[in-house]
C-alpha cells in the first residue's frame, strides 16, 4: 500500500516538476516585450505586447480582421499583408494563398505571431467594423437542433450592415473553453433593423460555442459581438436569381429576401431550401408572408429524408438533385448559395455545368 | 550485470552497425516524411540528435533515481514519454525564441520528435541493455547522429531521384521505400564490426 502510494506520488512529482518547469520557461522564453504595429502607411500605429497572434492582438486593440474558424487556421478569411517583420510564409497559410498574394505579402494574421514591430496594410473597411456589446432578449428554438437568438444592441446602438453579411460571436470562457473563442454567425434579420439582429444557430455536436450557446446563454444575458464581415451579399441586377440554403445556411438568405421585400426589388426569385425532415424545417410563417410581398418569388422546400409521419408531398431528395432537375439553361441566372460546405462545392458544380459563371455565383461556407 | 562494452564502441556501433533506423526500424514515419529536401532533413536530423542525448540522459537519471527506488519500473514507457514530451516543448519554446527561420523550417514537425519511436526506443534499450550512464548518453548521441546520417542519406538520394526517370507506379512513397530498403542492406555491410545488444 505504502509503496503503491508512493509510487504515484513520485510519478505525479514528476509530471508536476516538469509542468512548472515549462510554466517558468514559458514565462521567461514567450515573452517579447513590446512591439510596434504601423497600419496603412502609418494612418494607425499601435504599441502592443508582444507574443500573440496577429489577429488577436489586433482584436485586442479594437481591430477586427473577419475570421470564421476562430483562428485555428481553417477558413482562410484573416488574410493581410505583411510588409515587415512576419517572417517567411508557413506552410499551414500557403494553402489559402494564390501565388499572387504570397508574392505581394499577403498573410493569414492568425498564424503569424507578433515577435517584433509590424509594418501591415488591411482595407480600409475593416476600421468600421465595431465591436457591440448587445442584450439576448429572445432565445427560441427553432427546430430541435437549432436555435434563433434574438440581440438588442446595447453599446454602440446600432449596426448597419449588408443583408448576407455576418458577425462574429465572442463566446466567453467557460468550463468548455479556457478562453474566450470567437465564432461566425449569418445575420437574419431585415436590415432596416438597425437596433437588433437575429442569429440562427445549429447545435454542433461537442462545439465549443454552440454548446455555450445552447446550454447556457439565458435571456437577459450580456453578450459582445463584432462586425459586419463578408461580401456575401445581393448583388444589383436584374438577373433571375436563385438561392439554395441547407439548416441554418436560411439565415443570410432571409436577410436579403426582406431586403427585397423593404426595397420593392423585384426580380424572379426561386429559393430552394434542404433540411431532412420537417421538423427541420423553420421561418416557414416568414417565408410565406414574403412571399406575398414579393410577386416573382417562388419557394421550393427540399427533404432529404422525410419521416413517415411528416406525409410529405413536395420535394424529396438532395437540394442539389431538385436545382439538377429544374434548372436546364443557366447562362441568364444568378446564384446565392449558403450552407455546409459539400453542399455548395456540388452546388457550384451543378451550377457551372448548366451554364451559370463563376462571377454571378455567390456563397457563403460554413468554414 | 552492466554491459561491458566501453562507450566509444557504443557511439561507433549506435551510428553504423546498429542504426537505430537501418537496422531497428525505428523513427521511420518522420524519416520518409521529412526527407524531401536535405535542408530540412539535416534540421530535424540535429533537432532529433539534440532530443535524443538529453532524453536519454535525462531519462537514465529518471529511471535509476526514480522508478527503481520505487518499484515503478513497469511504468517507464509513460515516465519516458512524459519526459520527452516536456523536453521537446521546452526546445521548442527556445528555437521559437531565438531562432525562428529554424522553428519555421521544423515548424510543425518539432512536434513529431515527441512521438518519435527511435527516441523513446534508445531510452528502452538503454534499460534493456543495461548500460551506465556514459555509455547511454553515448548510445542517445550516436542513435542520434545515426538517425541524422540516415535521413540525411535519403534526402540526398530523393533529392537525386526528382530529376531521375521514374516508373510511374513508383513515384513518391514507392521510390522511397526502395531507396530505404537498399540503404538498410548496404548498413548491413557493417555488421560484421562489433556486436551489442
Amino acid at each position: 500500500m505504502v509503496t503503491l502510494v508512493l509510487g504515484l506520488l513520485s510519478l505525479s512529482g514528476l509530471c508536476a516538476f516538469l509542468a512548472l518547469l515549462l510554466e517558468a520557461a514559458h514565462a521567461v522564453f514567450a515573452d517579447y516585450g513590446p512591439c510596434r504595429i504601423s497600419i496603412n502607411d502609418g494612418a494607425k500605429d499601435l504599441n502592443v505586447k508582444g507574443g500573440g497572434r496577429l489577429l488577436g492582438t489586433l482584436m485586442d486593440q479594437g481591430i477586427f480582421i473577419p475570421s470564421a474558424c476562430g483562428g485555428r487556421g481553417s477558413c482562410g478569411l484573416c488574410k493581410v499583408r505583411v510588409l515587415e517583420g512576419g517572417g517567411p510564409i508557413l506552410p499551414t497559410e500557403t494553402p489559402y494563398m494564390s501565388v499572387e498574394e504570397i508574392a505581394d505579402g499577403t498573410r493569414l494574421s492568425c498564424q503569424v505571431r507578433v515577435r517584433t514591430d509590424l509594418v501591415i496594410q488591411i482595407p480600409e473597411a475593416f476600421f468600421l467594423i465595431k465591436e457591440f456589446r448587445a442584450r439576448v432578449v429572445g432565445l427560441k428554438p427553432l427546430t430541435p437542433f437549432i436555435k434563433e437568438v434574438h440581440l438588442k444592441l446595447v453599446d454602440p446602438p446600432e449596426i448597419v450592415f449588408k443583408p448576407g453579411q455576418f458577425i462574429q460571436f465572442q463566446v466567453p470562457e467557460y468550463e468548455g473553453s479556457p478562453e474566450p473563442v470567437y465564432r461566425a454567425y449569418s445575420i437574419a434579420s431585415p436590415a432596416r433593423l438597425k437596433n437588433e439582429i437575429k442569429l440562427v444557430i445549429t447545435r454542433v455536436e461537442r462545439g465549443v460555442a454552440t454548446t455555450y450557446i445552447h446550454t447556457l446563454l439565458k435571456e437577459g444575458d450580456e453578450v459582445r459581438i463584432n462586425g459586419p464581415y463578408g461580401d456575401f451579399y445581393l448583388r444589383h441586377s436584374e438577373r433571375e436569381m436563385i438561392m439554395i440554403g441547407t439548416g441554418s445556411g436560411l439565415a443570410p438568405l432571409m436577410s436579403i429576401l426582406h431586403q427585397m421585400a423593404d426595397e420593392k426589388i423585384d426580380r424572379p426569385c426561386t429559393l430552394y431550401f434542404g433540411v431532412k425532415s420537417r421538423q427541420d424545417l423553420f421561418y416557414q410563417d416568414e417565408i410565406h408572408e414574403l412571399a406575398g410581398k414579393l410577386p416573382r418569388f417562388r419557394y421550393v422546400p427540399v427533404l432529404s429524408q422525410p419521416l413517415a409521419e411528416d406525409r410529405w408531398d413536395g420535394e424529396t431528395g438532395f437540394v442539389t438533385d431538385v436545382v439538377a432537375r429544374d434548372v436546364t439553361d443557366g447562362s441568364r441566372l444568378e446564384a446565392y448559395l449558403c450552407g455546409n460546405p459539400l453542399m455548395i462545392n456540388a452546388a457550384v458544380k451543378l451550377l457551372m455545368e448548366r451554364g451559370v459563371t463563376e462571377d454571378r455565383i455567390f456563397f457563403d461556407k460554413f468554414g | 550485470m552492466e554491459s561491458s562494452l566501453n562507450a566509444p564502441v557504443i557511439f561507433f556501433a549506435s551510428i553504423f552497425t546498429n542504426n537505430i533506423l537501418l537496422a531497428n526500424f525505428l523513427g521511420m514515419c518522420s524519416f520518409l516524411a521529412i526527407s524531401r529536401e536535405l535542408s530540412s532533413a539535416v534540421g530535424l536530423g540535429v533537432a532529433v540528435t539534440f532530443v535524443m542525448t538529453c532524453t536519454t540522459a535525462l531519462n537514465y537519471l529518471v529511471y535509476h533515481y526514480l522508478l527503481v527506488p520505487f518499484d515503478l519500473v513497469h511504468f517507464r514507457f509513460i515516465a519516458f514519454i512524459i519526459v520527452i514530451a516536456a523536453f521537446v516543448q521546452l526546445v521548442e519554446m527556445l528555437i521559437d525564441r531565438y531562432s525562428p527561420r529554424l522553428y519555421v523550417v521544423l515548424g510543425v514537425f518539432l512536434p513529431l520528435i515527441t512521438v518519435n519511436c527511435a527516441i523513446l526506443g534508445v531510452c528502452l534499450f538503454m534499460v534493456i541493455r543495461k548500460y551506465n550512464f556514459i555509455q547511454s548518453v553515448a548510445y542517445g548521441f550516436g542513435g542520434g547522429l545515426g538517425w541524422l546520417l540516415a535521413i540525411a542519406a535519403l534526402a540526398g538520394i530523393r533529392e537525386k531521384l526528382k530529376k531521375a526517370p521514374i516508373p510511374k507506379a513508383l513515384e513518391g512513397p514507392g521510390i522511397s521505400l526502395i531507396a530505404a530498403g537498399l540503404m538498410a542492406l548496404s548498413f548491413m555491410a557493417f555488421s560484421g564490426m562489433i556486436q551489442v545488444g
